[in-house]
């Protein structure tokens, strides 16, 4: 880790190591930064998830916070009317592409996309944006857990911890554009995959995609 | 799909055979998927996990980048290959209806084959001939203005080519069979 420097979030000042990314910097001073696919660990994030814009003082246009090293002096703006544009249509995107019925979701209330809503004042629903009616299967095998694609928002946490961290290597990212999906080897059932039920992916899923059963409503 | 009988060892041997020749690091997978697609005309869930065993990644990393890319196909070719043309003029006057029509008779999906291995389907950008939209590429052939009527019309002409061949030659088949795993 670099030297010890200060920058300027929201005009306040913190503290920081140089090289570290701006938005876990944020994170860590209690200064909000919507965020779905960040991965602390991850040397070179995916910044799939579009949600994480920040202005920053002499940049032509808003980045993103979970790429964006850290540097002495440097002046960041959580929020711009740029910002705010690039972050309602980024994640009214994600609800186009996700089963929405918050009230029969295991996640209901503990909910990442909630939160986006609630912290960023957007809704919860589509108004520009027609549904992408998808009907995949529902996995149950597992019996401990369930996987239901259709609320998956390809954050792709589960996919990180089960190869880097469980190294099981039993899901990951297949097909592509509208098609893509967390699958299994052939898209086949977890029960018949090497998966070994450790559960991680379902601790680190932020909405109700991948969820224990004992707490399903 | 399940395999033809020989077809496990011809995987095998191939899949084999383009490791030993191209080494087990992770950046070969592509041409390593490339290669085994050549020699068996798709690539089969067995090469995958071949695959995936010499490099040393899990399946699934494998399956990812081979459904990733339109040029690598998970079904084996059909002995008549049907290529529905999704181009801006065939998709403005009804390809999605011809691939309908042929996933309907055909009972299989876009990028499948049926399970005698007869028939595979798949769509294509632009084949060039948009004045006769929609096309379909029927094995080699280009037919124009595609209907549902002339998909019914193009699978019955099939149909009784093999009757045919079937009432000449009481061994048709077999034949075929062993032309398939020697391929
Ligand atoms: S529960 Fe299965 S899929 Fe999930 S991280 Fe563990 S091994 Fe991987
Ligand atoms: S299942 Fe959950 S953790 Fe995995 S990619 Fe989808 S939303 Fe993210
Ligand atoms: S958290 Fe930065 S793009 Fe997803």
């Amino acid at each position: 880790m670099g030297k010890k420097i200060t920058l300027t979030i929201d005009d306040r000042q913190v503290t920081a190591f140089e090289g570290e990314k701006l938005l876990w910097v944020a994170l860590e001073n209690d200064i909000y930064i919507p965020h779905l696919c960040a991965i602390k660990e991850e040397e070179r994030p995916s910044a799939s998830c579009r949600l994480c814009f920040v202005e920053v003082e002499g940049f032509s246009h808003p980045v993103t916070a979970c790429t964006q090293e850290v540097y002495a002096g440097m002046i960041v703006k959580t929020r711009s009317p740029r910002v705010d544009r690039l972050v309602k249509s980024a994640f009214e995107l994600l609800l186009s592409d996700h089963r929405l019925e918050c009230a029969k979701c295991p996640k209901n209330r503990s909910c990442e996309l909630q939160k986006i809503a609630k912290e960023r004042k957007l809704k919860l629903r589509l108004t520009r944006l027609k549904p992408l009616e998808k009907e995949y299967a529902i996995d149950e095998s597992m019996g401990s857990f369930v996987f239901d694609p259709s609320r998956c928002v390809l954050c792709g946490r589960c996919v990180y911890v089960d190869h880097q961290e469980v190294e099981v290597g039993a899901i990951g990212f297949t097909h592509r554009g509208l098609q893509r999906k967390v699958t299994t080897f052939g898209g086949g059932l977890l029960a018949d995959s090497p998966c070994t039920g450790c559960g991680r992916c379902v601790e680190v899923c932020p909405v109700g995609a991948l969820f224990f059963t004992d707490k399903a409503g | 799909m399940t395999l033809l009988e020989g077809e496990r060892e011809v995987i095998l041997k191939h899949v084999k055979e383009i490791l030993d020749d191209r080494g087990t690091s992770r950046e070969n997978l592509i041409p390593v998927l490339q290669q085994v697609q050549d020699k068996l005309g798709y690539l089969p869930d067995l090469a995958m996990q071949k695959i995936a065993a010499g490099l040393d990644i899990p399946t699934v990393d494998v399956y990812g980048i081979a459904t990733f890319y339109n040029q690598f196909r998970m079904n084996p070719p059909g002995d008549h290959q049907f290529k529905v043309c999704m181009g801006t003029a065939c998709y403005m006057v009804g390809g999605n209806i011809a691939i309908e029509s042929f996933e309907r008779r055909l009972e299989i999906r876009e990028g499948e084959t049926t399970p005698d291995r007869k028939f595979s389907l798949e769509r294509v950008a632009c084949v060039g001939c948009c004045t006769m939209a929609p096309v379909v590429l029927v094995d080699e052939e280009v037919e124009g203005h595609v209907t549902p009527t002339r998909v019914d019309g193009i699978l019955l002409a099939f149909e009784t080519e093999t009757e045919k061949e079937e009432g000449k030659n009481g061994e048709g088949i077999e034949e075929k069979e062993e032309r398939r795993s020697d391929a």
